[in-house]
């Protein structure tokens, strides 16, 4: 009786193994389909003129995505160097200064900012920016820095929160004002966790083609001031995928690839980080 | 104005975490160079004591402090008075060790003078130098003083805390226990620390422990349920206790 109800429990078990395990298969059947063919049909596209040479006109053959993956870059850059220093502020603010008067709103807010749609964010920014300069850079990487605000500063509260009191007060016994100790210490401690969420909020808005779109639209030729829109790799996709030309939508399935490598890149370069710890 | 013989003048001093009065009318006077031991049962408010005296108490959230605690015959207390300039004065070494993670050894000792202003290379070298000796540390971590702090032993890093608290060049060192999470080869190598420390500086330590405050300190002083039972020359106490209660906790029956 017992033998069996053993025999019973490991078959049971083994049962359990392998549902897990399928559904795990189940998954991943999406994820790598969606891989491969991107991969397959991307890399065909992929040649030297690919990088260097700009959209081709209807009808041209060849060409590449380089003013793309330039406006991409441009944009991207941007939208850090607004949305990084905020995030990381509002984040030190949220975890060093909850008896502020300002905490409750500005904690509400930023989960606001997090949960909103990123269409709506473009929305905000078109209104607010492109309808005073016109479609531009500028609009879109607001745009992407309002994106980037909420997961940046995420990630600096948690990881400051982490910092354990004891060497806060190491550090305060030493005579440290606080906002010293927050810097010198807190942020020097948490750099890395606080690196892999800008990081992730770049991989974040790298791929984002609603805000682009309301915010510059379609832009086939090189950067041209920060009034002016540049090409931008995820609505290339969009707009090539959708044309009846061979050439563009060959040229899309590139740039998908070329898009997911650098999202991916940029994830593994943030495990990376957060695994180096002494 | 004759200085005082006395490194700090403890006076009415009260303490409280938001309602609950922890320090109850503490008067007591500190000499120079002396090792004073507090000691008493758990929660009797040695900890709150010393934290009151480099105004560690009041980070604490709704903490409140009252009378004066007089430092080289100024009262730290004052509204003009800058604590962080009082906990230069004034080291502290806490219970558990706690150096800076991810900072080298030499980064955590240069710690203090570094954010003090001292940026020349050659003058925190000598510094870091001579605060690893004082602390005993020098031999051990000579030729490691870029090796990350983390990697030392739980004595070693106790011992890189005094460093780095006497590289302030303090007048006052503080101490919260600071064997009590070491094994007794380390304790005792900190205890011999503590007396040698006392030719340059007052020390005050908290201890539970009362054989280590009959060997180390100058002075005791038994504290009880926030209030000052019995204060005096170590010998004194130990030997010929004033008080009931003190003696009941010397022979162990209170703890």
């Amino acid at each position: 009786m017992n033998e069996l109800y053993s025999k019973f429990r490991s078959l049971k078990d083994k049962i359990m193994h392998i549902l897990v395990y399928l559904a795990l298969i189940i998954a991943l059947i999406p994820l790598f389909s969606i891989l491969f063919e991107v991969f397959i049909r991307g890399i065909s596209a992929i040649n030297l003129d690919f990088f260097i040479k700009p959209t081709p006109a209807v009808g041209e053959i060849g060409g590449g995505v380089a003013n793309a993956i330039q406006g991409t870059l441009i944009t991207i850059g941007l939208a850090s160097i607004i949305g990084v220093p905020i995030g990381i502020i509002t984040g030190i603010f949220l975890s060093e200064y909850s008896e502020n008067k300002l905490y409750t709103i500005i904690r509400l807010l930023n989960e606001l900012l997090n949960g909103m749609p990123s269409i709506v964010i473009g929305l905000f920014a078109y209104v607010l920016i492109a309808t005073v300069v016109g479609f531009s850079v500028m609009a879109a990487s607001f745009a992407l820095a309002l994106i980037m605000i909420p997961i940046v500063s995420i990630t600096t509260e948690e990881a400051l929160k982490l910092v354990p009191a004891s060497i806060r007060e190491a550090a305060i016994a030493l005579g440290t004002s606080r906002w010293k100790t927050v810097i010198f210490v807190a942020l020097r401690i948490t750099k890395k966790a606080i690196i892999t969420g800008i990081l992730q909020a770049i991989a974040r808005i790298a791929g984002e083609s609603a805000p682009i779109l309301v915010t510059m639209g379609y832009w086939k030729w090189w950067f041209a001031g920060l009034d002016r829109p540049v090409a931008n790799l995820a609505l290339d996709i969009f707009l090539f995928a959708k044309s009846p030309f061979e050439n563009w939508i060959v040229l899309a399935w590139g740039s998908a690839l070329i898009l997911i490598i650098i999202i991916l890149s940029i994830n593994i370069v943030a495990r990376i980080i957060m695994k180096e710890r002494y | 104005m004759i200085m005082s013989a006395y490194k700090i003048e403890v006076e009415n001093l009260n303490a409280w975490y938001d309602y609950k009065h922890v320090l109850i009318d503490i008067n007591m006077k500190i000499k120079e160079r002396t090792v004073t031991a507090i000691m008493g049962p758990s929660g009797c408010g040695k900890t709150t004591l010393i934290r009151c005296l480099n105004r560690m108490h009041e980070l604490v959230p709704k903490a409140k402090v009252s009378g004066k605690v007089i430092f080289n015959n100024l009262n730290i207390y004052d509204n003009n008075v800058d604590p962080t300039w009082i906990r230069r004065k004034i080291g502290m070494v806490f219970q558990k060790p706690n150096p800076f993670p991810m900072m080298s050894i030499y980064d955590n000792v240069a710690f203090g003078p570094k954010i003090h202003g001292i940026k020349k290379r050659s003058i925190l070298d000598k510094i870091v130098k001579q605060s690893l000796e004082m602390a005993g540390l020098w031999e051990e971590v000579k030729d490691d003083l870029q090796k990350p702090a983390s990697a030392l032993s739980g004595g070693q890093q106790q011992r890189l805390c005094i460093a780095r608290a006497l590289a302030l060049e303090p007048e006052v060192i503080l101490m919260d226990e600071p064997t009590s999470h070491l094994d007794p080869i380390s304790a005792t190598k900190i205890e011999m620390l503590i007396r040698k420390l006392a030719e340059n500086y007052t020390v005050v330590i908290v201890t539970h422990n009362m054989q280590q405050a009959a060997r180390i300190s100058d002075y005791v002083a038994f504290l009880y349920m926030g209030r000052l039972v019995e204060y005096g020359p170590t010998k004194e106490v130990f030997e010929r206790p004033k008080n009931e209660l003190t003696e009941r906790y010397i022979t162990g029956k209170i703890s």
